[in-house]
């Protein structure tokens, strides 16, 4: 059978099988829509939190933006994994004690205040809808890669699927169908990593094959590789180029970020039990770290299996998938010396480099790469959709329930009913399905960079409000409220200023401290927690009951009632 | 959900009323803040300092049997290990100390 076959035989079936999830798990309640009733296993809410974070950026860019960045590459390594433990620790078990059903709903209990409701509301969709959008993209590409279709055909694909199950299903449907996206994702990227493996190095395990010989040379993998880069001229690649000052700013803004981000806080509000939440964490950075450890191996292996494939090669008998990609214009060869072969060479190099590749196209490309079968190639297409679409769902629950919960009904409309709330509840996810598939087809410019900025802005304005109302009693309304804005105005303004006003300006000499736009948010979140700190001691002292709710929140026993008094 | 959290609150009062429970929780959070400090402890010397800090000086040494230079390692593969490992400690440590203090769920629902 051909490629295209297999990928619509594979992506066909994983989509079957996301419906008839979808329509097993109707949402019947708004607890359902929002928490999936409350009632999900640790085990199965690992899995859905795994998916539900592991987005198309994960799955399709990152093992790419490793492969070329070698060691610096690392901050998004440790960064979105990091950030877990923070959860774990200072987080996931205080707010499912506290059992709310949105992040701005803690915020705005917490705070005593409709404002600092409204403000994690504003944060909540702004970081979610410019996150959900390169979702959306990742979809289009995928699609228009593999099975041909118009971009614009495949983002609308994108959204009918999306849109039946999040609108039919809310949470309860989403995080069941999250756990099979996991489980697709998840084979889909080890199966290639482990064929890849096998062939470099001899070792089916690629963690193990990271730090293996190369059977080719004879010679360990790593030092070969960085013997290659050496000879084209590329920096070594187990060593960075960006300021260790820089690495480490921005992997806390990435770390801090995560733990921030409202689509996975709000997954551990859908266990029975303080003890749940804690052990779900686990089951989640389990997970991820799989795909986690295995991406930086196989980056490794297609930035070997691209030098060996492509460097000093003749134009005219470059292999298939080399011309294929060449149609989508990810792949670009510039012949400036007139010979005819293919000079793949790096900045120190006396040669001009004539070959240019786009670094999202490493994983997808990999498996033709190495001439595996068919139907890895089909899997791999089925797996960037799982990743991208499960994103987007968890995503677009954040937006619907700050406009119908958080908005609506503890703002606006505190007198709509149940029902109604449902009501409104789904034709918020159907708009922003619409909306998100909107910026899919018609993304802005700046999309791209945005994503990797929403975890900035996650960490400048809802970490340390979250972490201050939970570990300081002290902490007031005024002192939230002003934190939040001038963490979250601060790093909008840096990351504005160098990205969109002057991105001429946009080098190490004109960054504060060096810090580039991608780490500022951690500088962000210390001027939160500052702020925060100081404007509280200033202000009058939180009112008795919120004292006695963060009391509550740091005592586990008690959240299992919560849960059965709601409905 | 409003009634979830007056029930929360319910709970609270009839503890803040009994002053042994008070000085029992409090005891409970010191020494949760302990726990934390340690693990956040490993988290940071793992991750910023053997995976960032000192990355390049530990880049002279190689990781027992493997092919690995050690700084390298902590960056892309050994701090992502440590971090597995330091959660389902925590969830352990964290549950014999609920039991300890009796703020456990107990064992049902």
């Amino acid at each position: 059978m051909s490629v295209q076959t297999w990928t619509f035989l594979l992506v066909a079936a994983s989509f079957a099988l996301y419906i008839g999830i979808a329509v097993w798990s109707r949402a019947s309640s708004t607890k359902d829509f929002y928490v999936a009733g409350g009632g999900v296993s640790p085990l199965a809410n690992g899995m859905a939190t795994a998916a539900d974070w592991m987005s198309a950026a994960s799955f399709i860019s990152m093992a790419g933006l490793i492969s070329f960045m070698g060691y610096d590459g690392s901050v998004y390594l440790m960064g979105w994994t990091g950030g877990y433990v923070l959860l774990a620790l200072l987080l996931a078990p205080y707010l499912r004690k506290y059992g709310a059903f949105t992040v701005p709903d803690f915020v705005g209990d917490r705070y005593y205040s409709q404002l600092a409701r409204i403000v994690a509301v504003v944060c909540a969709i702004f970081v979610s809808f410019t996150y959900v959008a390169g979702q959306m993209r990742g979809v289009g590409i995928v699609f228009g890669r593999f099975l041909e279709v118009d971009v614009n055909v495949g983002v609308g694909i994108g959204m009918g699927i999306v849109f039946f199950y999040a609108v039919l299903g809310g949470m309860k449907g989403i995080t069941y169908t999250q756990v099979a996206q996991y489980c697709v994702l998840i084979f889909a990227f080890m199966v290639p990593a482990i064929f890849l493996s096998l062939m470099i190095t001899g070792t089916p395990i690629p963690q193990f094959g990271l730090g293996g010989v190369d059977q080719a040379s004879g010679m360990p993998l790593l030092e070969r590789l960085n013997g290659l880069h050496q000879e084209l001229g590329f920096g070594p690649y187990t060593s960075g180029t960006k300021s260790t000052l820089d690495v480490f700013f921005i992997t806390a803004a990435l770390m801090v970020g995560t733990a921030g981000l409202p689509h996975v806080i709000i997954r551990f509000y859908t266990v029975p039990r303080v003890r749940d939440a804690r052990i779900s964490v686990g089951w989640a950075l389990l997970f991820i770290s799989l795909l986690y450890t295995t991406a930086p191996a196989v980056a490794v292996f297609a930035r070997t299996n691209l030098i060996n494939s492509v460097q000093d090669v003749p134009y005219s008998s470059v292999p298939e998938w080399f011309t294929k990609w060449e149609d989508t214009g990810l792949i670009s060869f510039d012949d400036a010396n007139g010979d005819g072969r293919i000079q793949y060479v790096g900045p120190e190099s006396p040669l001009t480099n004539e070959l240019t590749v786009d670094r999202d196209i490493m994983v997808l490309a990999n498996p033709e790469i190495a001439n595996l079968p068919a139907w890895v190639i089909g899997l791999v297409a089925a797996g960037g959709l799982a990743a991208a679409l499960s994103t987007a769902a968890g995503l677009l629950l954040v937006i619907s329930s700050a406009v119908s919960h958080d908005l609506l009904k503890r703002s606006l409309m505190p007198e709509i009913t149940e029902k109604q709330e449902l009501m409104a509840a789904r034709i918020a996810a159907g708009v922003a399905v619409f909306v998100a598939g909107y910026f899919g087809m018609n993304p802005p410019g700046f999309v791209a960079q945005v994503v990797a900025f929403a975890f900035g802005l996650a960490a400048s304005s809802f970490f340390p409000a979250i972490i201050l109302g939970i570990f300081s009693k002290r902490t007031t309304r005024e002192g939230a409220i002003l934190g939040m804005v001038s963490g979250i105005t601060f790093t909008a303004a840096y990351i504005v200023y160098f990205n969109f006003v002057n991105p001429g300006a946009n080098s190490a000499d004109n960054w504060w401290f060096g810090i580039s736009p991608e780490g500022i948010g951690t500088l962000g979140m210390l001027l939160n927690f500052t702020v925060t700190m100081v404007v509280s001691r200033m202000t009058h002292e939180p009112p008795a009951e919120v004292q006695a709710l963060v009391d509550s929140i740091r005592v586990p026993r008690g959240a299992g009632e919560a849960h059965e008094f709601s409905m | 959900m409003i009634e979830s959290f007056s029930n929360g609150q319910e709970g609270v009062q009839n503890s803040v009323t009994d002053q042994a429970t008070a000085a029992r929780h409090a005891e409970y959070w010191r020494r949760n803040i302990r726990l934390l400090g340690a693990l956040l402890i490993v988290w940071f010397v793992v991750s910023y300092l053997c995976g960032i800090v000192f990355a390049e000086a530990l880049n002279a040494f190689t990781l027992p049997l493997s092919n690995f230079p050690l700084g390298f390692w902590f960056a892309q593969q050994g701090a992502i290990y440590v971090f597995v490992i330091l959660i389902f400690v925590y969830v352990k440590l964290m549950n014999d100390l609920d039991r300890e203090f009796d703020v456990d769920e107990g064992e049902g629902a």
